[in-house]
């Protein structure tokens, strides 16, 4: 028992202390000297603790941005989990972030409506606005600007209560008593989740007895109930089998258009197939953000490609 | 799997290691620690199924009505009882004792024909003013004859308790108008209805008259205090209350009077009806009527009447108030006061210990001091309780309760209203009892709310309240219920402290009655804990009252079991309503 233990501690070690190797060394050796791509900078900058300047494709300044985040940086404690992001999320579009574990998407995902204000150490600086209206300004209202951004999470995270309940959880918190109302978003909701045919029979069951990918669904009709500005996606499909994750792939496509959506994503497949933009991400800096078939297909930095053809992470 | 580890390692290597194998192998392998854990399961079961085995058995047998059989003995007068209990012993000096020498010889030579080992039984033979005992021995060599006579009685009185004895006769203002058997006990039958009757009749008239004509003259009472309090001892209007109670007290005094006189004329009644009874030494007894709650030749009862006499009994017990200091007669107040005082603390406890709970875990920054308020309410739950009695009584009974009197029942004083022991005291010192088993539980369910829900909640834009009302209590609730279950049955069995708080020998007066304002709060009421103890440990005769102190142990236990199954029961349900297929 001991031994086994000290060996996949030694193998960590040994992996932790080669995995980086490989891809500075692909980065270089793997050439593809025609492009003649700057390459290693970001690796430069992590090691030398610094900002890294993020690679724009100039199709970005065409897009009205429905969120804008500027200089963003945040602190867990001492640790710098993001270094100065500097983005904008397009209006009606899909934006996708990738990178690999640990690069910050969730965080940048969760600073958009100040998830992170629950945990006591974090630290900002920088500024983000949504429409315009700064979400870190002093007198923000916490509550308020929630409501004006939907959120889903890893993994569905449905509320012991009715399916109903559910889906009206964020008007019944504003203390909409109406049910003629209650009953037409719901209605909505669930058909813009492509949920209601599913569960029309049976609003009033408990949410816990859904199956998996339906609590996703759920979850997303919950976020969309009260129309938000942005849609936050928090790797939606991870605790998913591959046929709900593609229902949950075809529903960001049918939604996309009439809400600005902003997920973070492990599988490039995904990213590639359901979005419009996509932004890498790694240890905290913000690498290339461009179209998305530009981004896989003509990425401007190696390491981008690197980790889009799957050199690394 | 041997095999592959063996094959590679040189032969004085693997010889070492096998023995070192073999040594180790009976604890590694674990088959002792199997028998060691299931052993302690298993004599905990044994344990708490014996003890509630016991109960059982005894205490649902107290009411069964067992035969009466009469014992003719050599050399000292017949027994006629119940036999309780049968042993064999060795007979010795003390057993041929108090008989004249012919016949402790006699008697010596029979036990000793037998081997010198001998059988007893143990009787119950009740008619106490009589014989000055409840049971008798009886050994099996003094036994001249043995049988169940036909018109053996067993009376239950309303005073003085059982008698057991022979029918000879009825007798109607001291003239015997009956001295067959079969005659008097069919007049019994014909004239106990009207007895009963009577008796009830003169029951309500103290209970309900005579209690109401004393409320009125306390009234008087009071009402000349309250003017003296107000006015001075001797000012024109407290003259004048003083005239006008007199007045009114004079009206009362002559009521008073007539309802004795009815109450009298009621008892003559009844004392013209008598049973005569033969007791097993021959002595004659005239018990009246007026005294019978239930007579009965058990003899002659088949299954079907004994089961009917078995009801009536448990009928009574469940239904009636105490008798012949607690010994007899019914526990309803009892029940009522146990029920009353649990409900009461779970309605104070809950709630508190749910509050507490929810800062402790929800709104207090984690830190040094919410650890020590966390340990110091677990230790709570170590304290003995007859500390919190202590407490109830020197803080709520001596210090907000002799406030509120001061402030409210100033005229009562010196006797005091809340100043003392009730109900309400009671409930409160328990509920501050058991609040660290509300609390424990409640942090705990608290906690094992998914901290996904609660983001998910803040993400939709609810406030903290509004996640801890809407996701995290109701995902709660099956926990916090646990801990009242908890709660419920560590209140309903505790004694100590409420002997200290309100809990009393005798109440009959419930604490939700139909006299306004139909809680009394203020009154002290009777518990089944403390009924056990006094039943037990306080009684003139404890022996006599061992079965009922079976039967109230039962019942006691039943209570709490029927109040934790509907807990329970609740939970179940809610857990339903919460928790789907998937988790």
């Amino acid at each position: 028992m001991i031994r086994a233990r000290s060996e996949t501690l030694r193998s960590e070690v040994v992996r932790k202390s080669v995995k980086p190797s490989p891809s500075i060394g692909g980065g270089s050796t793997s050439g593809q000297a025609s492009h003649e791509r700057p390459t290693r900078k970001v690796f430069d900058a992590v090691s030398e603790k610094r900002t890294f300047e993020a690679e724009l494709h100039p199709a970005l300044l065409t897009e009205e941005m429905v969120l804008e985040v500027d200089g963003f940086s945040l602190f867990y404690g001492a640790a710098q989990a993001l270094w100065e992001i500097s983005m904008g999320i397009p209006k009606g579009k899909v934006t996708a972030l990738i990178g690999p574990s640990g690069c910050g998407k969730s965080t940048l995902l969760r600073s958009v409506n100040r998830m992170n204000d629950l945990i006591d150490t974090v630290r900002i600086s920088g500024t983000m606005r949504l429409n315009g209206d700064a979400i870190y300004a002093p007198g923000v209202d916490v509550i308020e600007l929630r409501k004006r951004i939907g959120m889903v999470f890893q993994k569905p995270n449905p509320f012991p209560m009715s399916i109903f309940e559910n889906v009206i959880y964020s008007l019944r918190i504003d203390g909409e008593r109406k049910k003629s109302v209650l009953e037409e978003v719901c209605e909505a909701s669930l058909r813009g989740a492509g949920l209601w045919e599913e569960v029309k029979d049976r609003l009033h069951d408990s949410a816990l007895r859904l199956s998996g990918g339906q609590q996703q669904r759920l979850c997303i009709a919950r976020a969309i109930a009260a129309e938000p500005e942005v849609l936050l996606l928090d790797e939606p499909c991870s605790a998913l089998d591959p046929i709900a994750t593609g229902r949950i792939e075809d529903l960001i496509e049918e939604l996309k258009g009439s809400y600005s959506i902003l997920m973070v994503t492990h599988n490039m497949q995904q990213a590639s197939r359901t979005s419009d933009y996509t932004a890498f991400m790694y240890l905290g800096r913000l690498v290339e953000y461009g179209p998305t078939e530009e981004l896989f297909v003509q990425p401007r930095l190696s390491e981008t490609e690197d980790y889009v053809t799957g050199r690394f992470g | 799997m041997s095999e592959v580890l063996e094959a590679p390692v040189p032969q004085s290597r693997r010889v070492r290691r096998r023995a070192s194998q073999r040594a180790t192998s009976l604890f590694s392998n674990g088959e002792p620690m199997v028998w060691l854990t299931g052993g302690a399961l298993a004599l905990c079961v044994v344990m708490i199924v014996g003890m509630l085995c016991l109960v059982a058995v005894q205490g649902s047998g107290t009411f069964w009505p067992r035969a009466l059989e009469r014992f003719e003995r050599l050399g000292a007068s017949a027994v006629l009882g119940e036999v309780v209990q049968r042993e064999t012993y060795e007979p010795n000096a003390a057993a041929f004792a108090g008989r004249d020498e012919a016949t402790a010889l006699e008697l010596r030579a029979r036990a000793e024909r037998a081997g010198n080992v001998a059988e007893r039984w143990l009787v119950r033979t009740e008619n106490f003013e009589l014989t000055g005992t409840h049971y008798t021995w009886v050994s099996d060599f003094e036994v001249t004859a043995r049988s169940q006579p036909e018109w053996a009685l067993s009376i239950e009185r309303r005073e003085g308790g059982p008698f057991y004895g022979e029918l000879v006769g009825f007798d109607v203002g001291g003239e015997r108008v009956a001295t067959e058997p079969g005659a008097a006990w069919a007049l019994f039958e014909e004239h106990l209805p009207a007895v009963v009757e009577r008796v009830e009749a003169r029951r309500a008239i103290e209970r309900d008259e005579i209690g109401r004509v004393n409320r009125a003259l306390e009234e008087q009472r009071l009402a000349v205090r309250r003017a003296e309090l107000e006015h001075g001892p001797d000012a024109a209007p407290t003259r004048a209350a003083r005239e006008l109670a007199a007045a009114r007290e004079q009206a009362l005094q002559s009521e008073f009077q007539r309802l004795r006189g009815e109450i009298e004329a009621l008892v003559r009644q009844n004392e013209r009806f008598g049973l005569m009874i033969e007791s097993a030494d021959g002595t004659e007894t005239r018990i009246p009527l007026g005294q019978v709650v239930r007579a009965f030749p058990v003899n002659q009862l088949g299954l079907s009447g004994r089961i009917g006499v078995y009801g009536a009994r448990t009928a009574e017990f469940l239904t009636d108030e105490p008798r012949e200091s607690n010994t007899e007669g019914g526990v309803l107040p009892a029940i009522f006061g146990t029920v009353t005082m649990t409900l009461v603390m779970s309605l104070l406890v809950v709630p508190f210990g749910v509050l507490a709970a929810l800062y402790l875990r929800e709104y207090a920054k984690p830190g040094p001091l919410v650890s020590f308020v966390r340990i110091a309410v677990n230790n709570l739950a170590g304290v003995p309780s007859i500390v919190f009695g202590v407490f109830g009584l020197g803080f709520f009974c001596y210090f907000v309760g002799a406030s509120i009197d001061q402030l409210f029942y100033s005229e009562n004083l010196p006797s005091p209203t809340f100043g003392t022991g009730g109900v309400l005291w009671a409930s409160l010192t328990l509920a501050l009892l058991t609040l660290p088993v509300v609390i424990v539980p409640t942090e705990e369910a608290l906690a094992a709310v998914p901290s996904s829900m609660r983001e998910g909640s803040y993400a939709c834009g609810a406030t903290k309240w509004q996640t801890i009302r809407r996701i995290v209590l109701p995902r709660a609730l099956p926990g916090i219920l646990t801990g009242m279950i908890l709660a419920i049955a560590r209140g309903a069995g505790e004694v100590a402290p409420l002997m200290l708080v309100g809990a009393v020998k005798l109440a009959p007066e419930l604490p939700i009655d139909g006299e306004a304002p139909f809680v009394h709060p203020s009154r002290s009421f009777m518990h089944l804990g403390f009924h056990i103890y006094d039943l037990g440990f306080q009684s003139p005769n404890s022996e006599a009252a061992k079965p009922m102190v079976y039967t109230t142990t039962l019942l006691l236990i039943g209570i709490v079991v029927l109040l934790n199954v509907v807990a329970i029961a609740v939970r179940a349900k809610l857990r339903r309503r919460f928790q789907g297929a998937q988790v």
